[in-house]
């Protein structure tokens, strides 16, 4: 995203992330069309691509979209199992359509010209929320006020327990704020500097050998972060879901 | 190269406001780094606490995650 203006050169690499509306350039409302919910689209698209039909053909023998497909179902099961406990097998679709909807939003975010949907707080705080809301409304479901234990910790001295109520209800509150921010922020960051460098390598021009070397390696890497952001989001939903299951320390 | 003081104060307050990551990483290579020393010493009960580490990862980086937004605040909503 280098553009040669008057004098120097001028790195945008924050233009990438501006939401547009799809058709025409008219005021933003929640129901215009725009390149995020575009990509949001294709994201839903590709999910259904490897899960649906990965698996419509149900071989003995998997074939590579089959085995792919049933490798993210017994990685994501087996997680929720181990963080969240047996119990919240109940809730597995949940957290199997935040893993794989986050995954692709980040996966296709690097595709280039491309959008990154989970690069937007709004998009990110929407899920983050959406986590956080249905699993406060669980444990109280659950556990009626029995839920408030959760901040009541019990394995502590008494004179400091009231302490740590104030500082658990705090870091409660906080845990949809660094759950949205890490994953657009890890996002954002790691584009941006994808592009920085392809402006390097746009200056340069055919002598860009070092800045296309490591476009690559940052580009790889950002494939491992893309994963690995998804899964920590959808680890971290696990860990809020164990909290409103089990609210006793 | 004009603006007020206050835009400067923000902008400088935002690249201090940075300084933050430092301590983020320093917490997340200080969780890596006891993983790898804890499953050096026993190799058959590291793949049991990957979980674990890529949780501790990402509460040590949420420290992080506040400077930079502190760093947002101070540029755009200010």
């Amino acid at each position: 995203m280098a553009t040669e203006a008057g004098d120097g050169l001028v790195i945008r690499p924050m233009d990438q992330f501006i939401v547009k509306p799809l058709f025409g350039d008219g005021p933003l409302m929640w129901y215009t069309p725009s390149n995020t919910s575009l990509w949001m689209a294709f994201s839903l698209i590709a999910v259904v691509l490897l899960l649906v039909l990965g698996t419509a053909r149900r071989a003995h023998v998997p074939g590579r979209m089959q085995m792919i497909a049933e490798l993210s179902y017994s990685f994501v099961f087996n997680m929720v199992r181990d963080v969240a406990g047996r119990d919240a097998l109940k809730y597995f679709p949940l957290i199997m359509s935040i893993f794989v909807f986050v995954l692709f939003c980040n996966v296709l975010g690097l595709v280039p010209m491309s959008f990154t949907p989970t690069s937007h707080i709004a998009v990110t705080a929407t899920l983050a929320l959406a986590v956080f809301l249905s699993v406060t409304v669980l444990g109280f479901v659950l556990h009626g006020f029995g839920f408030l234990r959760l901040f009541w910790i019990s394995s502590a001295p008494l004179p400091l327990r009231p302490v740590l109520a104030v500082i658990e209800v705090m870091s409660y509150f906080v845990r949809p704020v660094s759950h949205s921010i890490r994953l657009a922020g890890n996002m954002m960051a790691g584009h941006a500097m994808i592009k920085v460098f392809a402006a390097f390598a746009g200056v340069l021009g055919f002598g860009a050998f070092l800045p296309i070397v490591t476009i690559s390696a940052v580009f790889a890497l950002e494939l491992l972060i893309a994963f690995i952001q998804a899964y920590v989001f959808t680890i971290l939903t696990c860990v809020y879901l164990r909290d409103a299951l089990h609210p006793a320390h | 190269m004009e603006g007020d003081i206050t835009q400067m104060g923000a902008l400088i307050g935002a690249g201090l406001a940075c300084t933050g990551m430092g301590g983020a990483a320093i917490g997340v290579g200080h969780v890596a780094g006891n993983y790898l020393a804890g499953a050096l010493r026993n190799p058959s009960a590291a793949a049991s606490q990957t979980a674990m580490l890529f949780i501790g990862i990402a509460f040590a980086e949420a420290f992080g995650i506040f400077s930079f937004l502190v760093a947002l605040l101070l540029m755009f909503a200010l």
